[in-house]
C-alpha cells in the first residue's frame, strides 16, 4: 500500500481524490454506492447567499463523450445549507469542502464568512468560473483584475484554506493563476466547464435553455490536462486538477500534470462508485511504478 | 376475505409504502435472460441476476439507469422505468423503444450477456389504503411500461383495474395479453386499427365510469390533457414524468420540473408526482 495523503494548503487529505461541485450533490447521495470517509474530500453543490431557482429546463444536452449543463447554481441558500444540510454531513471522516458562488463581491464574502462559522468546514472552493449564471460567476474570473479583486476581499474575511476555481474560458489561464495567487489564494482548482452548445437540426432549435452552457466529460480531458500542466508551471500554490477524469489513470495523468489532488466530477453520473475505484487504481498505479508515495510522482511528468 | 390472506394483502400494503426514498440502491450486473423483439421499434429485455440471489425490491414507478456499453456515441446512462418484475422467476423486465442510438446500441444486446444497472430510482406510484376505489391506468406508446407492472401489484392487493392503453396502431399496442391478466383493458388508435378511434382522453369509458384514481404515462401532450381532465373532475392523478436526465439520483439538478415547490429533480422527487403539485393547470 503507497502512501496516498497529500496537503493542499494547511488541509490534509488521505488521498488525492475528491469530487467536483455539482456533480455529487451533498455527498450522502452516493452513500448507498460508496463509503464517503474513504474520501479524499468532497465539494458540495454551488451555494449562493440566497436561494436560486436555476434555469428552466432543459438544461442538459449529451455531446460524443460528455456532456452540456445549464443548471445555473440552483441551490436553497447558504442559510439553509447551515441549518439543514451541514448537520447531516458534518460528522465525515473527509474533507468537506463548500463551492461558493455569488452575483457581486459583498455576496462572496457573506456567504465566505457564513462558511467559516461552520466548524467542520475546513475548506471553500470560490467559483469564479460557472459559465451558466447572468451576473457574476465567470464575469469574476475571466480577467486578471477582477478575479483578483473578489479573491482579495474573500481572503481578507475568510481564514481557512480558499480555492479558487479558475474557468477554461480565458485566453491565458496562467494570468488569472497568478493574479489569484497574488491576493492569498491557498490553492486554484482547474478546470470548470467549457463554454458549449448543443443544436436540434431538425426542429432549428439550441437543446437547452439558455442556448449556451458548460462541457464537462472524457472529451474536455486533453484541455483540462493542458491548463494543469500551465498553470503547475506558472504558479507556486498546489493545483487541484480536474475535467473529463473517467478513471485511475486518467487520475494518474493529471498527478503527473502537477495536479496535487483531483476532482472527479461527470464521471459519478456513470458510475457513481467510481471514486473509489480510482483511489483503488491510482493506488495500483503507484505500486506498479515502485512509488512509496503519491507525493513522488506530483508534476514529474518528463517533459 | 379469509383472515390471513387479509394478513397477506395487509402486509404487502405495508411493504409497499416502504419511503421510496429511503429504498437502498444497487449498481448490479444483471444478466439477460431474453431480447424480445417485439416489433420494428420495441423491444423487451428480460434480466436476472447472475449468481440466482434474489432481485432488490422495486416499486411500481420507479426505474432503472442502464450503462450502454461500447457505443462512441453514448455517454450517459438511460432511465428506463420497470415494466414489470416476476418474483417467481426472479426476473425484471424493461420495455424499451429504439428512439435513439442509446436504446438502438441497447436492442442489439444478447441473451447471455451482463447489462449494468442503477436501481430502484425515483418514486413509486401512490396506493390508496381503501381497495374499493376504482383505479384507471392510462397509459401511451412506450407509456404503458410501467403500468404493467402497477397493475400486477394493484391486483396482488385486490383492487379492480382498469387500463386504458392508447397508441398510434394496433402495432404500437404492447403487452396487451399480459394486461389482460391484471384488469379490464381498453384501448385507442389513433388510425383506428384496434380499440376505438382517437385519443385516450375521447374513450367512452371516461364518460361511462367514474374512477377516484388515475395513474398515467405517455408523451407529455396526452398526460396533460388527462391531467386536465382530472383537474375538471377532481379525480386523484398521479403521472410520470420523463424528462431528460444525466445523473438519475438527484445530484446533477438537470431534469428538474417545475411545481409548486420549486424546481424539482425528476428523477428523485419523481418520476411519478401528484398533479396538484404540477403547473399543468394554465
Amino acid at each position: 500500500m503507497a502512501e496516498l495523503n497529500v496537503e493542499i494548503g494547511t488541509l490534509k487529505l488521505k488521498n488525492p481524490v475528491m469530487t467536483a461541485s455539482g456533480t455529487f450533490g451533498y455527498g450522502y447521495e452516493f452513500s448507498d454506492f460508496i463509503d464517503l470517509n474513504k474520501l479524499g474530500g468532497f465539494i458540495v453543490k454551488g451555494t449562493t447567499l440566497n436561494p436560486r431557482e436555476g434555469n428552466p429546463y432543459p438544461r442538459m444536452a449529451e455531446v460524443p463523450m460528455g456532456m452540456l449543463n445549464a443548471v445555473g447554481l440552483q441551490n436553497k441558500g447558504i442559510k439553509y445549507f447551515s441549518e439543514n444540510i451541514y448537520p447531516k454531513v458534518k460528522d465525515f471522516d473527509t474533507n468537506v469542502i463548500v463551492n461558493v458562488s455569488g452575483s457581486t463581491i459583498e455576496d462572496y464574502v457573506e456567504t465566505a464568512c457564513k462558511c467559516s462559522l461552520l466548524d467542520n468546514i475546513n475548506a471553500i472552493e470560490l467559483n469564479i468560473s460557472c459559465p451558466n449564471v447572468k451576473e457574476g460567476g465567470m464575469a469574476f474570473g475571466t480577467s486578471p483584475a477582477s478575479a483578483a479583486k473578489v479573491v482579495k476581499a474573500v481572503r481578507a474575511a475568510y481564514k481557512k484554506t480558499l480555492i479558487v476555481k479558475l474557468s477554461p474560458n480565458v485566453t491565458d489561464i496562467t494570468e488569472i493563476a497568478k493574479a489569484v495567487e497574488g491576493e492569498g489564494a491557498d490553492s486554484v482548482s482547474l478546470i470548470n466547464t467549457l463554454l458549449g452548445m448543443a443544436v436540434n437540426a431538425e426542429k432549428r432549435t439550441p437543446i437547452l435553455s439558455t442556448v449556451t452552457g458548460g462541457m464537462s466529460g472524457a472529451a474536455v480531458k486533453p484541455i483540462a490536462l493542458r491548463m494543469v500542466w500551465q498553470v503547475f508551471n506558472s504558479v507556486k500554490i498546489p493545483v487541484i486538477g480536474l475535467g473529463g477524469i473517467m478513471n485511475a489513470i486518467d487520475a494518474v495523468e493529471f498527478l503527473l500534470c502537477g495536479a496535487s489532488a483531483v476532482q472527479i466530477g461527470t464521471a459519478n453520473f456513470i458510475d457513481p462508485s467510481i471514486t473509489i475505484k480510482i483511489i483503488d487504481g491510482i493506488n495500483d498505479y503507484l505500486e506498479r511504478q515502485g512509488c512509496s508515495s503519491v507525493k513522488e510522482i506530483i508534476g514529474s511528468l518528463k517533459a | 376475505m379469509p383472515y390471513t390472506s387479509y394478513i397477506l394483502v395487509n402486509f404487502a400494503k405495508q411493504k409497499h409504502r416502504t419511503t421510496f426514498s429511503l429504498m437502498k440502491k444497487f449498481i448490479l450486473d444483471l444478466v439477460v435472460r431474453e431480447n424480445i423483439e417485439l416489433n420494428r421499434n420495441y423491444f423487451l429485455l428480460k434480466l436476472t441476476t447472475n449468481d440466482g440471489a434474489p432481485l432488490p425490491e422495486m416499486l411500481p414507478g420507479q426505474f432503472a439507469e442502464i450503462r450502454i456499453d461500447n457505443s462512441q456515441s453514448v455517454f450517459l446512462r438511460r432511465p428506463i422505468s420497470i415494466n414489470y418484475v416476476d418474483k417467481i422467476s426472479n426476473e425484471l423486465w424493461l420495455l424499451v423503444q429504439k428512439v435513439g442510438n442509446g436504446t438502438n446500441k441497447l436492442s442489439q444486446i444478447k441473451a447471455g450477456e451482463l447489462l449494468n444497472l442503477v436501481l430502484p430510482l425515483g418514486s413509486s406510484f401512490t396506493i390508496p389504503s381503501d381497495n374499493d376505489k376504482k383505479l384507471l391506468l392510462i397509459g401511451g406508446g412506450v407509456g404503458t411500461a410501467p403500468m404493467l407492472y402497477l397493475g400486477s401489484r394493484l391486483k396482488e392487493l385486490g383492487f379492480e383495474v382498469t387500463f386504458l392503453l392508447g397508441a398510434r396502431t394496433k402495432n404500437d399496442l404492447l403487452q396487451l395479453n399480459q394486461f389482460e391478466m391484471f384488469g379490464k383493458v381498453f384501448t385507442t388508435t389513433e388510425d383506428g386499427s384496434h380499440g376505438e378511434k382517437g385519443y385516450v382522453t375521447q374513450h367512452s369509458v371516461l364518460k361511462e365510469k367514474i374512477f377516484d384514481q388515475i395513474y398515467t404515462c405517455g408523451p407529455k401532450p396526452m398526460m396533460k390533457a388527462v391531467a386536465s381532465y382530472a383537474y375538471k373532475n377532481d379525480i386523484e392523478c398521479e403521472v410520470s414524468l420523463e424528462n431528460t436526465m444525466a445523473c438519475g439520483i438527484g445530484v446533477c439538478l438537470c431534469c428538474v420540473e417545475k411545481t409548486t415547490e420549486g424546481h424539482v429533480c425528476v428523477c428523485k422527487d419523481g418520476p411519478v408526482m401528484n398533479i396538484k403539485k404540477l403547473l399543468w393547470q394554465n
